[in-house]
């Protein structure tokens, strides 16, 4: 049963499929208005996120399927003490597909290998967030127009931000990546990330705390939020929490076509003035979410049924 | 050494100075009720100092806790006062249940019947990482 947990979990072509699936709802959506009639998808989420769970609901309803779920473990049996893999063995009875959240990492990977439908991954604690990852694909891929030969920035909370670790992930399979690392040292990206994926694959990086000095380069800019609920200690949050943020000012120095990218919420790492400049694409990146979750639904569910 | 004092059971040796203790430990020898010796500190040509434990007993050994805690070591199996075989260790592809997860994020914290399951991912430089939450074990 294919299931998608990790980002790596798909192939480049898999991927390619994805997007092109995506580019086709986009285009023609009453095409794919009745694909998922008679189908349910059952979102189970064991912490609060109405973005990605409305993301994932709406995908469904417009496919034509319907939806089921909780929206935090209080309302689910986990409360009453059941274990991750009971709950998936239960929902594969209601459900032709789950889509999971959960504050412990690889939860969804134990869901995956006890429940009897596909199951994705829809955040697991700082792991991993595939879904997030292909939405931030097929941006990239809508604003350029290619995946490879591309210089990418990425800001912020490195250490914590799981769709950053995916991200690379997902980019170190292409030709000609660049990437540039823009975080306070206590939120460099781990080591084994740049030593497992950037430099065992030969991709180029450089690590800087200044934004201003490299925002000329880029040509993509994925800024992301310090989370709160990622730090042990409430004092070190509140100290490195506006670190960066880009502004009107420092985005002059960047190029006229730099996308700039963020998964969302932001607190104020980017300011507001910036929303209306036409290189803002994080909230085509929701709505990019929301078709290629559209398309991850159709493959696992047709890929289920052969 | 000299592997006379044992007649029948099993010496590890070649074990990597310091690792003694926690191959006993993790291969529970101290539950064992046969007489077990450890010796530390040992001058060795190999490795300057080695340890090495002597089971005065044959038992079943986990040979995955072995080679994951000093894949350098050496198995010898002793009858009759002479080496019946030599089996040299390796390490591992995959740790059930020889380690446990610290992860305080890692879905087997509060889940407690899940196996602690570990992949071995990085031969050269001896890394494991859990098959849930990708950390690295120590």
């Amino acid at each position: 049963m294919k299931s998608l947990i990790d980002i790596l979990d798909f192939s480049v072509e898999e991927i390619e499929e994805l997007i092109n699936t995506a580019n086709d709802i986009i285009e023609n959506p009453e095409k794919y208005s009745e694909r998922c009639k008679g189908k349910k998808l059952a979102t189970l989420f064991f912490e609060p996120s109405t973005r990605t769970r409305l993301s994932f609901e709406a995908a469904m309803y417009e496919l034509g399927g319907n939806v089921i779920g909780f929206s935090e473990a209080a309302s689910s049996s986990a409360s009453k003490g059941e274990s991750v893999a009971d709950t998936a063995k239960v929902i594969s009875c209601y459900a032709d597909i789950i889509a999971m959240r959960h504050p412990k990492e690889g939860a969804a990977y134990v869901a995956a290998k006890n429940a009897s439908v596909p199951v994705i991954n829809a955040g697991d604690g700082g792991h991993c967030h595939p879904t997030q990852t292909l939405a931030d694909l097929l941006t990239i891929y809508r604003e350029k127009g290619r995946l490879n030969n591309l210089t990418i920035g990425f800001c912020g909370d490195l250490k914590f931000g799981r769709t950053v670790h995916s991200l690379i992930n997902a980019l170190s399979r292409y030709n000609k990546i660049n990437i540039i690392l823009i975080s306070p040292e206590e939120l460099k990206l781990p080591s084994y990330i740049k030593k497992d994926v950037l430099e065992k694959k030969g991709i180029p990086y450089e690590q800087t705390r200044r934004l201003d000095e490299v925002i000329p380069k880029l040509d993509i800019l994925y800024m992301t939020r310090v989370q709160r609920e990622r730090f042990f200690n409430e004092e070190d949050y509140l100290r490195l929490k506006d670190s960066y943020i880009l502004t009107v000012e420092k985005l002059k120095r960047a190029k006229n076509d730099m996308s700039i990218m963020h998964p969302l919420p932001r607190v104020n790492e980017i300011s507001a003035a910036i929303d209306n400049d036409s290189r803002a694409c994080y909230f085509k990146q929701v709505l990019n979410g929301k078709y290629i979750r559209a398309a991850l639904i159709l493959k696992l569910l047709k890929e289920a049924s052969e | 050494m000299n592997i006379d004092s044992i007649t029948n059971g099993i010496i590890i040796d070649h074990i990597s100075a310091g690792n003694g203790m926690k191959l006993y430990n993790l291969l529970g020898l101290d539950n064992l009720n046969v007489a077990v010796a450890i010796i530390k500190n040992i001058p060795s040509k190999k490795l300057i100092k080695k340890d090495i434990i002597k089971i005065y007993s044959y038992i079943d050994l986990n040979f995955d806790i072995i080679g994951y805690v000093d894949p350098k070591a050496t198995v010898n199996i002793i009858k009759d006062n002479k080496f019946l075989k030599k089996l040299n260790i390796e390490m591992p592809e995959t740790l059930t249940n020889v380690i446990k997860c610290k992860n305080p994020r890692c879905i087997t914290s509060v889940e407690e019947e899940l196996d602690h399951i570990f992949k071995l991912k990085d031969k050269e430089n001896k890394v494991y990482r859990c098959i849930y939450c990708e950390a690295k074990a120590n």
